[in-house]
């Protein structure tokens, strides 16, 4: 009896201890790591005041190079970078929708260009950078995709980086393989690995979001055929189902399910293990964004000079390109109090000084986005091997950067048509019903009457 | 006799009601409102029952019925039979009673993110440790997680092992309190362990029987997170459960539907769950 | 096989077989099936989180075969301090605000629902019914989290501990309540009314007498619940975003990036957050099926 008094005393006491920390906790923090940090800096007291910046990155994006500059800039001007991480994919997308509409946003934010930034209804939200001087320095192709009526809220956080096929050089000089240029090439090349006794290609249907790449990796090959259908898709007068040129995406995929080109165990491999497979020359191809070959380079460091990349063959061999991603960028919160400080980081960041500490921490995973920035010599070859598709402008934006529609359930879709659960033209016409759903919602021109 | 009202003063229930009714009842009142309308978090426009019509639209939703019938019943039967058991024997005269006690309740306390990820991987098909065990034996399991018409009581399965220690609590409590007079009374009449499990101890751990069916029937009509974990609703749509699909709307920004969801969701939930719960309680056999 | 010779003094006599080998056999078959019982269990239950502590003792590379072998290599030491040092150490201010969650919503939520629990029980009519309905229908709801949200702004409570705290003892509100007032139905009327004859006022009676009596219950809404609020993953990160304000399942998410998941630390991570819980279970586990013993299970 006597001890379980005391305990009730304790957890009473307990009580109010918690409520009063609870009340004076959050000062607290700021006060502690204001101190710290105080603490450390000597030299740049003088010159500049002390800035903190709140930074939100997902869990998905590799912050080595930003973290260098980071430090440059704290020894430079005194702001510190608190990077705040979240979980990537729709998950996090909701996260930074509810936390703009909250008004909690960060000072600086990671987060897609094109369609899926624009979404977020940046003029709200963001700072117009463009009177700053250092966004003449960006290429117009990715302005665009961050300018809204004219302002432009963000810059390149990285480079570009292609959708297409990454390939092993070594089991391709084993078997005496060309790169294809047709998808016929490319099918007849599969078969002939698989009767090597290795795997084609490899799904990777552990990590869902990796089974979208055949369909939007082909979307070059759309562009060429079908120039308008992003306009037409957009406006509700295409769809994927009776697009012959964009139900091919989905009917490639069904065609190596049907071949019987991927490996076993497609639903608990991994993204991880793909990118084993593909090092270690136990699988040939893995169709995949490019930004897998820095993660190939940490993990398999003496197999990435093995690894090539061609884009997703069409039907023609003159008219072989390949799909290109615009970087993820940095965006300012307007309503910052540390808008000064935010814009003075992305001044170093793009300047000469900021991208030399950059590119010393991160290699190029496609062509830059700045002005007169070329691929460095030691770039992975298969970013080399973008160089062709570039010289002669086979090169086309992937959907997202043209339409603001991107239906949520595309990924589980197509791990259906992947394993041959249904086919191309059902998985197709699912998909489009998922786009309605989504431009409905969302309350798209043309879609709600 | 004093009156009711002034023993119990309902000023006892204000503290309860203001917080419930603040950070509960009166968003969820919102979110009734907002299922009619197309709502991205600053402007809404209504626009009558259209969430409704495009939910029940959705070709993954049928699945989706399905899947969460399949989660529910199966995790509630197999908690009430697994429960029932491990409490049988946890109340007979055992020595290692605590130590089993505390290691079937164990996987109540751990996180069902952890829980998810753990079996995750002692679930893959060819180098999880469940095939492994099971090749030991000469037997070629399946690919649990992979397997669409599998997956769905793979799940299952890693639900009722982290909950059945509630379930079993609770049986261990509703035998605990059958006076143990019972219990002679049937050996002086001759019966064994088996009648006595049959005549006494089934129909007086009714009640908590009911609790167990009714906490684990709102449970798993409810919950996907550890779906979430294991399979992401998948391969595909194939172990989506309604919870999921709305929480996956919910992501995709379509709050107004995800809402409207939720709507249906508390309606299927009631449905199911009040009927059974007066037909229990109406047979329910006092002590 | 037994000897003939030895026959005749090994084996009992025939009569005696009849008498005393059932009580030899049933001990032995309660025996076989006790330790048959032991080793079920430990296979089924404790077996994964043998996996678990020993993938967190090993190397990454180890860890990332995921087999449950005996670590070549132990890195104990290496892995807990690198799990405690991530992210600025991220784990320990994790700790700090789980637990203040935790503690400060469990004993709001013991008050505030004994009380509405006792009223809610006691009385009788159809008002405090639809009351009943109202709190229960909880349990069904899943919680609405943008209005929510929208509620806490209000109130200047989102993004703030307070808010948190207040959100998670509203949405266990429903299932304490359930627990409080199967409990309470068993403790007699007659003392209510003595107590208001010797003078006492309705909180005097709830706080002097009827709170006391509820310590088995307490226990169990105790344990029930704070695993769940310190295991809660989605509330905190709707509810109380922000760097500072990490709760412990959020850096299970440090380990598992899109490039390579660290299995060891992962686990160790998830070792190190199931400590709390269990410490707590250690101190209540015999005082859960008291509480629910005397009436919850009635429902």
């Amino acid at each position: 009896m006597k001890s379980q008094k005391k305990l009730w005393l304790f957890l009473g006491a307990a009580l109010l201890l918690s409520l009063f920390l609870a009340g004076c906790g959050s000062n607290n923090n700021e006060d502690t790591a204001a101190n710290e940090t105080s603490g450390e800096s000597t030299n740049t007291e003088e010159e500049f005041p002390e800035t903190e910046i709140s930074f939100l990155v997902d869990n998905q994006t590799v912050t080595d190079g930003i973290d260098a500059v980071a430090a440059e800039v704290k020894e430079r001007y005194n702001i510190t970078l608190n990077t705040e991480i979240r979980p990537g994919g729709t998950e996090g997308d909701n996260i930074v929708k509810t936390r703009l509409a909250t008004g909690e946003m960060t000072d600086m934010m990671w987060y897609n260009s094109g369609s899926l930034f624009k979404a977020l209804n940046p003029e709200e939200y963001f700072y117009d950078l463009s009177g700053e001087e250092f966004v003449e320095k960006i290429d117009e192709t990715f302005i665009e995709t961050v300018s809204v009526d004219g302002a432009t809220y963000g810059i390149p956080g990285e480079s570009a980086s292609a959708g297409g096929w990454l390939y092993n050089k070594k089991v391709y000089e084993e078997l005496g393989l060309e790169v294809p240029n047709t998808w016929d090439e490319l099918m007849a090349n599969n078969d002939a690995i698989k009767e090597a006794g290795k795997v084609p290609v490899i799904a990777s249907y552990g990590d869902t979001w990796t089974s979208q790449l055949v369909i939007l990796a082909d979307y070059y090959n759309v562009h060429s055929q079908a120039p308008t259908f992003a306009e037409d898709f957009t406006a509700n007068e295409a769809k994927f189902a009776d697009t012959p040129e964009a139900l091919r995406g989905f009917e490639k995929l069904s065609e190596l399910q049907e071949a019987g080109h991927f490996n076993s165990e497609e639903t608990s491999t991994t993204y991880e293990d793909a990118l084993r497979m593909l090092a270690e020359g136990e699988a040939a191809h893995y169709p995949i964004l490019t930004f897998a070959l820095p993660a190939i380079e940490e993990t398999y460091p003496d197999q990435i000079d093995d690894i090539g990349f061609f884009g997703q063959p069409g039907e023609n061999a003159e008219d072989h390109g390949m799909t290109l991603w615009m970087p993820g960028g940095l965006y300012a919160n307007k309503d910052s109090e540390n808008v000064e400080a935010v814009t003075q980081f992305m001044e170093f960041f793009l300047s000469e000084e900021g991208q030399e500490l950059y590119m010393a921490e991160m290699k190029a995973q496609g062509p830059y986005v700045l002005k007169g920035v070329e691929l460095p010599e030691d770039a992975y070859p298969a970013v080399k091997e973008m160089v062709p598709y570039l010289e002669e402008g086979r090169v086309g934006p992937a959907l997202e950067f043209l339409s603001p529609l991107k239906g949520p359930n595309l990924e589980q879709i197509l791990v259906e048509v992947g394993l041959g659960m249904t086919s191309a033209q059902e998985g197709a016409e699912s998909y489009d019903q998922d786009v309605e759903r989504q431009a409905q919602q969302l309350d798209l021109e043309g879609w709600n009457e | 006799m004093l009156k009711v009202n002034k023993i119990y003063s309902l000023k006892l229930l204000i503290p309860a009601a203001i917080i419930y009714g603040l950070l509960f009842v009166f968003p969820t009142v919102m979110s009734f409102f907002f299922s009619f309308t197309r709502w991205n978090l600053r402007e809404w426009t209504w626009i009558g029952f259209d969430n409704f019509k495009m939910f029940f639209d959705d070709p993954s939703l049928l699945i989706g019925f399905k899947n969460t019938f399949i989660f529910a019943f199966v995790t509630t039967i197999l908690k009430v039979i697994f429960g029932l058991l491990f409490a049988v024997f946890l109340t007979s005269k055992i020595k290692t009673k605590d130590f089993l006690r505390s290691a079937i309740f164990f996987p109540v306390l751990v996180s069902t993110i952890a829980v998810g990820i753990a079996f995750s991987v002692l679930m893959h098909p060819s180098e999880g440790l469940i095939n492994e065990v099971l090749a030991f034996f000469g037997i070629s399991g399946p690919n649990w997680l992979g397997n669409p018409t599998l997956a769905l009581y793979s799940v299952a399965l890693v639900d009722v092992w982290k909950g059945v220690g509630i379930a079993t609590v609770i049986f261990i409590a509703g035998m605990m309190s059958i006076p143990k007079d019972y219990y002679e009374a049937i050996q002086i009449d001759g019966g064994n362990k088996f009648d006595a499990f049959k005549n006494i101890t089934l129909p007086l751990s009714r009640p908590a029987t009911n609790a167990v069916i009714i906490l684990a029937l709102i449970g798993g009509l409810r919950t996907f997170d550890l779906v979430w974990a294991m399979t992401g609703g998948g391969p595909g749509f194939s172990s989506d459960l309604i919870a999921s699909i709305i929480y996956k709307q919910y992501q995709a920004g379509f709050y107004g539907l995800s809402t409207a969801g939720n709507v249906i969701l508390f309606l299927l939930v009631a449905l199911i769950v009040f009927p059974i719960f007066k037909m229990l309680t109406r047979k329910e056999v006092d002590i | 096989m037994q000897q003939p010779l030895n026959d005749k003094k090994m084996m009992p006599q025939p009569e005696h077989e009849k008498n005393k080998n059932p009580k030899k056999k049933v001990n032995f078959t309660k025996i076989a099936v006790e330790v048959m019982a032991v080793i079920v269990v430990i296979l089924t239950f404790l077996v994964p989180f043998y996996f678990i502590l020993v993938n967190s003792f090993k190397t990454s590379a180890e860890a990332s075969q995921l087999s449950i072998s005996w670590p070549t290599e132990f890195r104990i030491i290496e892995n807990f301090t690198e799990v405690l040092q991530a992210q600025n150490g991220m784990l320990i201010r994790a700790f700090f605000n789980s637990s203040i969650i935790t503690v400060s919503s469990i004993l709001i939520l013991m008050v505030v629902a004994s009380m509405a629990g006792f009223i809610l029980q006691r009385r009788t009519g159809k008002s405090i019914s639809v009351i009943g309905a109202i709190f229960l229908s909880g349990l069904m709801i899943p919680p609405a989290v943008v209005p929510t949200i929208w509620v806490l702004e209000r109130l200047s409570l989102f993004k703030t501990m307070p808010g948190i705290i207040l959100v998670m003892v509203a949405i266990s509100i429903p299932f304490s309540i359930i627990l409080y007032t199967g409990f309470i139905a068993t403790i007699p009327k007659d003392i209510d009314e003595a107590a208001i004859i010797d003078g006492c006022s309705s909180w005097q009676l709830f706080f002097k007498i009827i709170f006391p009596m509820l310590k088995p219950i307490h226990a169990t809404v105790i344990i029930l619940n704070s695993v769940q609020i310190f295991n809660d993953f989605v509330h905190p990160l709707y509810f109380f975003p922000g760097a500072d304000n990490a709760t412990v399942q959020l850096t299970l998410y440090n380990f598992m990036s899109m490039y390579n998941t660290s299995w060891n630390l992962l686990f160790a991570n998830v070792l190190l957050i199931t400590i709390p819980p269990f410490i707590l279970f250690l101190i209540f586990s015999k005082k859960i099926v008291a509480g629910m013993t005397a009436g919850s299970v009635k429902g």
